[in-house]
Order: structure tokens, then C-alpha cells, then sequence
């Protein structure tokens, strides 16, 4: 029998003051031991900050894992061309809602991390690409800014060290694609925000040519942390390969949707037991460990580690730690048909596969989930989905099929359902958020 | 506008701004460019700059952005149209938007959508008769643990009903003040457009208003803390007990 409540295991750390009054200003960053992992960072050598960041073993937060020390090594020194540090802050993911309550309540661990990472770089302009359908986070990241200006954690000669930093907050306008790094660039250097052909590699060739790391906001925000409290205290949470903490973001049909910061390799059932479980008198029916560009999981996947590895051996991706929580209200193809709109949507148009493949994608789904489709029609959504996953020049591409494939695994008979039945089988009304309660007490 | 066809071809050239409104944008428009090494970074932040303007993108806005950045109209033209927050008809003082992408839509976001249609006599991209009201659905905008989520001028509502859309949107096209979930009281587009292009808000305790982090934001802190019981995992309704999957919490 058990032993420790599960929420036990959840460790705050960016979120450890997210409580308090006015959490967002320098004052009470400060009055957390902000700033103190800068004055560490300025009095080491660029290249022991890297190493100690790749020490930790921190991996990008945004979606991809890929170690960020290594991302700052690959910048190539002493080329004699500036060098960029771009924050990725244009959180667009379906269920991904990490960074910008992040941004909203703590945005000072950001700008910290951003001069650990500039001094590291030998980056002396950075930017925050920030979503721009997000104003109370842009107010209070202008604010923020000005704040850290003020106080001589940005401009000219940072406290003293000779290091000199400008830092650009750049409201996007609109564009999930921008989210991909190197269409984030060419959207930053105010172009259509469509990706780049690879190599070259934003390290190499990033912004305005020049050498570039392109970071997620949380992994930036996490190393302040990593410099103050020490990669050992880092490497203590989590696994040997997927170190540290991070933000899980537990949302749908659970009691208690919200961010919960802890050890990766946690699981959604930890997650769920503390979190009060699904919505009561209901279970859950699937979920997507990062987003909807991860192929979803079910009920069979409550165990699954989420890190890494644990959640890449069962078959999908870490992703953002979006759990989006269905439960079995949910119709299935109703939930995919809405993702495939929003990629044929968001598609950007540049490459054939992902344009016109996403395009028919959605046509077959409406059609299904209509109830006008056809048994071959499952084949045909399978056959196209698989010819854009892979084959399109960027992620997004691989994003719209996952959906598509993990669907079609683990709930055929669903789809099969809508053909034989001539129609949805489902009620909408019951997966609302009111749907268990009565219209006068929604009202009260 | 009229009952003439329109071939979708625009007089040449545009219009440009009165002398007084150019010398402005223009003042605005180099404190923007100052901000970038490379000048056409300074599109995206011009191009909501100048929405805060005439309220949307203009044939003026393109001839002006081309010239301050030394710029085709048709690049201009380019970049315009392919994001979604620029828009390319006048629109309401308070852009409403309702989030339908899944999560949100599972979640009631489809029925405010539907309901809000209805009550405002009005569709998708369409504006209210009296010029304030513009309703669209919008993609995941990043709260879906405060879902179902409506944006109004791009500030947050959380946990939206259709009732509470609906008494919302009356409260804007009465006049009456409104506050967001999280956030400032809202300012009208134009007055959003210039924040997005850079400039703070300068409204006296506009970043402090709304207060700190969302409750859902809180909630795993709160529990960690002891400040919150955690819940109790109830069994589903018409499933035997020892099935449920998020019950096993004494195994």
C-alpha cells in the first residue's frame, strides 16, 4: 500500500511564486534569489557556462528534447560575425499553455536566462518572438524589460562585467508555422514565416545569416535555476537522460486542469491522482502527451514515464507536456477533424505534401465524421496522411498525420461506427464543461 | 461597394495619409525600425502599427510600409496576407474570438460560438451592424487549462459559457466597462494594435491589472503546498468499481 501523496512528487520551481502579489516584478523576482544565478554566470568563462548548461543535461522544453548546451556549442567563436539569441515565445501547439502563464507571472526568469545564455553566446542583441494574441503577457513582458533595463541587468556593461546586451520583444502576428524555428526567423526578419531548407542550420545561418540559437522559452527560463541551485540539484529530479523539472500542463475533462511543475518522468496517472482524477463519473478515453502534433494515447498509457524516452518507447513524443485529457463523451473523429482543419489552416504553403495533402485530409474527415464516408475512405485517410508524414519540409507536416495514424490505431472501430451508422454517434453536448451541471448553475 | 463589378484590381496608386497623420507614423515608424539590425524586421511591428490607424490594412498602410522600408507593395502585399491578426476589411472596435480549435471546442467552445452567431445576428469575420462587435473563432491561444476560452482584443476570458459570451458581448456594444479574466480593462483595437507594435501600454496600472497567474496556473503549486486538499478520485457513473482507470489510487 502507499506511501506518499502524489503530490509530493511535484517540485515548483519557475512556478515556485507564481502566488505571490505581483509575482512578475523585479522586486519580487529579486526577493526569490533572482538575478543571483547572473552574477554567478558573468564571473565564469563563456565556455564553462555552456559546458555547465550541457553538464545539467537540460533538453529544449518547446518540443523537439534536443540538449540545449549543445545548441549554444554549436556557435561557431571568434567568427567575427554577430551572433542572435532568439527566444521561441510563440506558443501555438494545440493544448500547450506552459509559457505563457510563464511569461504572465514570472517573465523576469526569462530575461535572466536570456543574459546567462547572450554571455555564454557571446550574443550581444537577443529577441523574444512572442505570439502577439497574447497582449496581458506582452504588457508585462514590455514592463519587464524597461524593469531590467533600469536596473542594469540589460544595456551597456551589464553590472560592471564589460558585457553588453540589447533585448527586442517582437509581438508575432499570428501564424502557428512560426513556431518552427526557422520560420520564425524568416518571420522575424519580416518575411512570410515559412521554414528554411536545412542545412544550413540556424547555428551556422540563422538570423540575418548570422550564427543563431533559437531557444524555447522555458528551456531558457529553467537556467537560472541550473546556475543558481547548482546541475547537481538539477540532475537529482528526473532520469539520466531527461534531467531536471519541468511544467506539465494538465488540461480537458480533469477535475483539476492547470500547470503542475515537477520531475520529468512523472506520469499522468501521479498526475491525475493529484489532480482529483477525470471530471467525476467519467474516465478517460484519450490524450495527447504534447500537444496534438503528438500521437495520442489511452487509457493503456496511464504508466508511461513522461520523459524523453518514456514517452518516445510508447510510441508518440514528449512534445510541450500538453496533456489534453478526453474522456469518453469525446467522439474521436470529431476531435481529429478539428486538429486536421486547424493544420490545413495553418499550413503555410511552400511544400506539396503538407499544402494539398492536409487539404484532403480534411475533406475525407468532414466527410466521415458526417457520416457520409466510406470504408475505403479510412484507407485512403491513412494512405494520404502518409505521404505527408516525412515527406514535408518541415514538422508540421509530421504533426497533421500523427493524429491521423494514433486515431486510426486505437480507435478504427470509432471511424467504422460513423460509416456504418451514416452518421456521429456522439452528443457534444455532454463533453462540455457544463454538462454535468445544470444551465441555472452555470448561470449563479 | 456599390453594384459595380469589382475585378478585385485596386486604383493605382494609393492614397497617401494626410501630411500631419505621415509625419506621426513616420516619427513611430523610425523608433520601430531602431529597435532591429535589419530594417524589414521592422514589417510585422509597422504593419500592426499601422492597423492601430485605420483599424485594418489599407491600401494606404501598404503603399506607406513599402516606402519607409524601402520595400515593394508587392512584398508588403505578401507578408500582409499571410497572418491572420492583420486584417484586410474594417472591423469592430472589439475583435471577439472564440476559440474552436479541439480542446476548446469539446469543452463548450463550439456551442458560445454557435450561440454567439445567433445572438449577435451575425457570422464568421462579420461585424455588428453598429460597428463594434467583429466575431470570428480563433485557433489555440494558449489556456487550455482555463477552457472554454474567448479573446476579445486579443485579452484572456476563461472558463466561458455561453451565457457569459453572451451577457459579455452585450456589455461591449452597451458601452459598459469590461474586464478580462486575466489582464487589463480592455482598450479598443486601434489602442491594441499599437501595443502590439511595441509601444507599452501606457495606461496607468495596465500591466498590473488582472493581477498574478490564473487559478488553474496555481494548481499544482497550491496542492504541493498543502493549500488545497488533494481530490478525491470519484469511480465513473455506469462502470463497475476496480475498472476506472484514474481510481486506482490505494493499488
Amino acid at each position: 500500500m502507499t506511501v506518499e501523496p502524489a503530490e509530493k512528487l511535484l517540485a515548483p520551481v519557475l512556478s515556485a511564486f507564481w502566488d505571490d502579489p505581483r509575482s512578475w516584478t523585479l522586486d519580487t523576482y529579486r526577493r526569490h534569489e533572482g538575478y543571483q544565478a547572473l552574477t554567478k554566470a558573468l564571473a565564469m568563462a563563456p565556455d564553462d557556462v555552456i559546458a555547465y548548461v550541457k553538464d545539467s543535461g537540460l533538453r529544449g522544453r518547446g518540443g523537439a528534447g534536443f540538449p540545449t548546451g549543445m545548441k549554444w556549442q554549436f556557435i561557431p567563436q571568434g567568427d567575427g560575425k554577430p551572433h542572435y539569441l532568439v527566444v521561441n515565445a510563440d506558443e501555438s501547439e494545440p493544448g500547450t499553455c506552459k509559457d505563457i502563464p510563464l511569461l504572465f507571472a514570472n517573465p523576469h526568469s526569462l530575461i535572466e536566462g536570456i543574459v546567462i545564455a547572450c554571455w555564454a553566446i557571446r550574443s550581444n542583441h537577443a529577441f523574444i518572438y512572442l505570439r502577439g494574441e497574447t497582449v496581458p503577457v506582452l504588457r508585462r513582458l514590455h514592463e519587464a524589460v524597461r524593469e531590467a533595463y533600469a536596473a542594469g541587468y540589460l544595456g551597456k556593461n551589464i553590472k560592471g562585467s564589460g558585457f553588453d546586451l540589447e533585448l527586442t520583444v517582437h509581438a508575432g502576428a499570428g501564424a502557428y508555422i512560426c513556431g518552427e524555428e526557422t520560420a520564425l526567423l524568416d518571420s522575424l526578419e519580416g518575411r512570410r514565416g515559412q521554414p528554411r531548407l536545412r542545412p544550413p542550420f540556424p547555428a551556422v545561418e540563422g538570423l540575418y545569416a548570422c550564427p543563431t540559437v533559437v531557444n524555447n522559452v522555458e528551456s531558457i527560463a529553467s537556467v537560472p535555476a541550473i546556475i543558481h541551485r547548482g546541475k547537481e540539484w538539477f540532475r537529482s529530479m528526473g532520469s539520466e537522460k531527461s534531467p531536471g523539472f519541468t511544467l506539465y500542463s494538465l488540461s480537458g475533462h480533469v477535475a483539476r486542469p492547470g500547470q503542475y511543475e515537477g520531475p520529468l518522468g512523472i506520469t499522468l496517472r501521479q498526475l491525475l491522482e493529484m489532480g482529483g482524477g477525470m471530471r467525476p463519473g467519467h474516465r478517460l478515453k484519450f490524450w495527447t502527451p504534447g500537444g496534438s502534433s503528438t500521437p495520442m494515447f489511452t487509457d493503456e498509457h496511464l504508466d508511461v514515464p513522461l520523459d524523453y524516452e518514456g514517452v518516445g518507447a510508447a510510441g508518440s513524443m514528449l512534445g510541450t507536456k500538453a496533456l489534453q485529457c478526453f474522456d469518453e463523451t469525446t467522439c474521436v473523429v470529431r476531435a481529429v477533424t478539428r486538429w486536421t482543419e486547424f493544420y490545413a489552416h495553418e499550413s503555410c504553403g511552400k511544400c506539396t505534401p503538407c499544402r494539398e495533402g492536409t487539404y484532403w485530409l480534411v475533406q475525407l474527415m468532414r466527410d466521415i465524421e458526417a457520416g457520409k464516408g466510406h470504408h475505403e475512405d479510412l484507407d485512403k485517410l491513412y494512405d494520404i496522411a502518409d505521404n505527408v508524414n516525412g515527406k514535408s519540409f518541415c514538422a508540421l507536416g509530421d504533426g497533421a498525420a500523427a493524429p491521423i495514424f494514433s486515431s486510426l490505431k486505437y480507435f478504427r472501430a470509432e471511424y467504422e461506427e460513423h460509416i456504418d451508422g451514416r452518421g456521429c454517434p456522439f452528443d457534444p453536448a455532454r463533453s462540455t464543461a457544463w454538462a454535468d451541471k445544470s444551465r441555472t448553475e452555470v448561470n449563479a | 461597394m456599390s453594384g459595380e463589378v469589382s475585378l478585385g484590381i485596386p486604383e493605382m496608386p494609393a492614397p497617401d495619409y494626410p501630411a500631419d497623420v505621415r509625419a506621426r507614423l513616420e516619427n513611430d515608424a523610425r523608433e520601430v525600425i531602431a529597435r532591429y539590425p535589419g530594417s524589414r524586421s521592422a514589417l510585422l511591428p509597422l504593419l500592426h502599427l499601422v492597423q492601430s490607424e485605420e483599424g485594418y490594412v489599407t491600401r494606404t498602410v501598404i503603399r506607406f510600409c513599402a516606402e519607409v522600408l524601402d520595400l515593394t507593395t508587392a512584398e508588403v502585399t505578401a507578408v500582409a496576407t499571410f497572418y491572420t491578426m492583420y486584417r484586410r476589411k474594417p472591423s469592430g472596435e472589439y475583435q471577439v474570438g472564440v476559440c474552436t480549435n479541439t480542446l476548446c471546442a469539446v469543452m463548450g467552445g463550439d456551442a458560445i460560438f454557435e450561440e454567439l452567431q445567433q445572438h449577435l445576428g451575425i457570422g464568421n469575420d462579420e461585424t455588428t451592424a453598429d460597428g463594434k462587435v467583429t466575431l470570428e473563432h480563433i485557433e489555440c491561444n494558449a489556456a487550455c487549462d482555463f477552457a472554454p476560452v474567448v479573446m476579445v482584443n486579443w485579452e484572456f476570458f476563461d472558463n466561458q459559457t455561453p451565457e457569459s459570451a453572451k451577457a459579455m458581448v452585450d456589455d461591449l456594444i452597451a458601452g459598459r466597462e469590461v474586464r478580462p479574466t486575466r489582464g487589463a480593462p480592455l482598450c479598443g483595437y486601434r489602442q491594441t494594435a499599437r501595443i502590439l507594435a511595441g509601444f507599452p501600454d501606457e495606461r496607468e496600472g495596465a500591466v498590473e491589472a488582472g493581477g498574478g497567474a490564473g487559478p488553474a496556473s496555481l494548481a499544482g503549486l497550491k496542492l504541493h503546498r498543502g493549500e488545497v486538499a488533494a481530490a478525491r478520485v470519484v469511480p465513473p457513473r455506469a462502470e463497475p468499481a476496480g475498472t476506472d482507470v484514474t481510481e486506482e489510487d490505494g493499488e
